[in-house]
């Protein structure tokens, strides 16, 4: 049984898993979509040194965390935009300066070291009442924006040549998303901890693109599954004594695993009805005999698109030109 | 005042010129092909036209405006020859066209009635609205390459330029695009298109300008390319299996 304290712990603890859970999927569908899965990896390497700074000077870990993880981010956005062949290196060594700064700083805070533990990997029995406040008021921050802004993050996100043609500042809501990934790696710090937050972004995404066919219902999907993964985590990891972060994550993976089968079979029926399978290994070189007609527009055959030719529908099988005769596929 | 107007441009990719001292300007309702053989620079000018690329010399203008200062993008259409629609996390063909408003509407907004019937009338006018909900990857090809028109054209421009829509795209597809553009330019709409062959496009087009090495090798009336589109198909078999259309006299091809 509950004390009335151990109550109150859990209820803090299930309030900041559940509005992480919401906004970590909500940001991560775009960092997908833009293909930046790793990104959230990065951002919470780099605000390990932000929780030691906060540890080694006394202030609030939480604020000097989003301070770096916020610098960080941009910094990323500037080196990817810039688009120097040198990018992907200019991001490791980030990433590794973090963590390894992190580690170095916190080594002369004492007892820091203990503390830094609960931010890597999550703890519930840490977080304050003051720190809740500050996660579900960020939270809210990220999904609002996330949501409210969908069309333009989307857009960006989806074709940026295209959005940049319509007056969107590409730039502007690139800087965004990263910013927003940076102040949902500090939300989701508390529970899931620095080094798995990445996995709450993306693995909800990952499962809810198995069956929805938009972006939108991607996006509310993901938000489910993490909502659903964040709170049996946490409301695990408050009976038995397993971390949360580990166990939020392992949640959303057997997510993942169950409903793949599905997604797999959604799959095959809409590949089904594309045109033609591509991937398909092309059929033996047949040549089509004595073949008087001349296939070309207007020619009163049915032309259909195959990779990069076109083939013409002759009595109920495909003739592609081929040399100077017709290939049957 | 000119809808395009490009005067003494030049563009350099990595230092390489693409474009060199290009003069080219577009007039209101003027539907025009832009044709030269690959790596002529077709599409280098159509970026730099909408300001995509920068450009190294000279200036370019979109109804009057320098392209740096350009702000009245509801008025400007760009469908790009590649694009990045089927990537990532599934979006439907709706919420791909739906990115052509963003334009004429505000952030934080929700979308209006004119913006959702403009939608689907651009799904319409490229005959894609029975796949509204269908994920854009699970498209074929020319399919994929009407939603990037129906796109463009759901943002209702006044000057559209579209980047080879042809390439790769069946029978179908083109015939599909070629009435939605003729609807578009019988509107009044200015269109400049970049073409390896006119092809269903040809009865639209009112000038050609021809593109060799970066440089406008020919600019006036379509009619000493009449009818080359048409041969490269319905020439003996042996010929037609060169799938790249050859280029001949004022298209730039040697001798």
């Amino acid at each position: 049984m509950f004390d009335a304290l151990s109550y109150d712990f859990v209820l803090r603890a299930l309030v900041a898993g559940a509005v992480t859970g919401l906004a970590a999927p909500a940001i991560g569908t775009y960092l997908v979509q833009r293909r930046l899965s790793l990104l959230g990896d990065g951002i919470g390497h780099i605000s390990v040194t932000g929780v030691a700074l906060g540890l080694l000077t006394g202030t609030s870990p939480t604020w000097t965390a989003i301070a770096m993880a916020v610098l960080g981010a941009v910094v990323i956005e500037v080196i990817r935009a810039t688009g120097k062949a040198s990018g992907d290196v200019a991001l490791a060594l980030i990433f590794y300066g973090g963590i390894a700064g992190g580690l170095m700083l916190v080594s002369f805070a004492g007892n820091g070291a203990v503390r830094l533990n609960t931010y890597l990997f999550g703890s519930i029995v840490s977080i304050s009442r003051a720190d809740v406040w500050v996660t579900v008021i960020l939270a809210l921050v990220v999904i609002g924006l996330c949501v409210a802004l969908m069309p333009q993050l989307f857009s960006v996100a989806n074709d940026e040549d295209f959005a940049r043609t319509t007056g969107l500042s590409v730039r502007f809501y690139n800087v965004l998303i990263s910013v927003l990934a940076a102040v949902s790696v500090s939300v989701a710090m508390r529970t899931v901890g620095l080094l798995l937050v990445s996995a709450l972004m993306v693995i909800p995404v990952a499962t809810a693109q198995q069956f929805a066919r938009g972006f939108r219902v991607t996006m509310l999907s993901a938000m489910a599954a993490g909502l659903l993964a964040s709170v049996i985590g946490v409301g695990t990891s408050a009976y038995v004594d397993v971390p949360p972060g580990a166990t939020i994550v392992l949640v959303a993976l057997a997510g993942f695993a169950v409903t793949a089968p599905v997604g797999l079979v959604l799959q095959r029926r809409r590949t089904a009805r594309v045109p033609f399978d591509l991937t398909a290994e092309p059929e033996p070189h047949r040549v089509e005999e004595a073949h008087r007609h001349r296939h070309g527009p207007g020619c009163g055959h049915v032309g259909v698109e195959h990779g990069d030719h076109i083939d013409y529908i002759h009595n109920g099988h495909r003739h592609a030109v081929h040399g100077g005769h017709y290939d049957e596929h | 005042m000119s809808v395009v107007e490009i005067t003494g441009g030049g563009v350099s990719l990595g230092g390489r010129p693409i474009l060199r001292d290009i003069g080219l300007r577009v007039e209101q309702g003027e539907v025009v092909a832009l044709l030269g053989a690959n790596g002529s620079g077709k599409s280098t000018l159509v970026k730099a036209a909408v300001g995509l690329l920068p450009l190294s010399a000279g200036t370019a203008r979109l109804f009057g405006e320098p392209v740096a200062d350009f702000g009245a993008w509801d008025r400007i259409g760009y469908v790009p020859q590649r694009s990045t629609i089927t990537q990532g996390v599934p979006a439907t063909v709706r919420e791909v066209v739906a990115a052509g408003r963003l334009a004429r509407r505000r952030p934080f907004l929700p979308a209006t009635a004119a913006d959702r019937r403009a939608v689907t009338e651009a799904l319409e006018s490229v005959g894609l609205a029975d796949r509204a909900q269908q994920t854009v990857s699970t498209l074929s090809g020319g399919q994929q390459q009407r939603v990037l028109m129906a796109r463009t054209l759901a943002g209702g421009p006044e000057l559209l330029l579209l980047d080879e829509p042809l390439a790769g795209v069946d029978l179908i597809s083109q015939h599909a695009m070629a009435d939605a553009l003729e609807a578009r330019a019988r509107a009044g709409a200015t269109i400049v298109v970049v073409l390896h062959e006119l092809g269903p496009f040809e009865p639209l087009i009112g000038r050609t300008v021809v593109l060799r090495e970066g440089r406008v090798v020919y600019d006036g009336a379509p009619t000493g390319l009449l009818g080359l589109s048409h041969d490269v198909h319905c020439e003996p078999v042996e010929q037609a299996a060169a799938v790249v259309p050859p280029l001949r006299g004022p298209l730039g091809e040697e001798g």
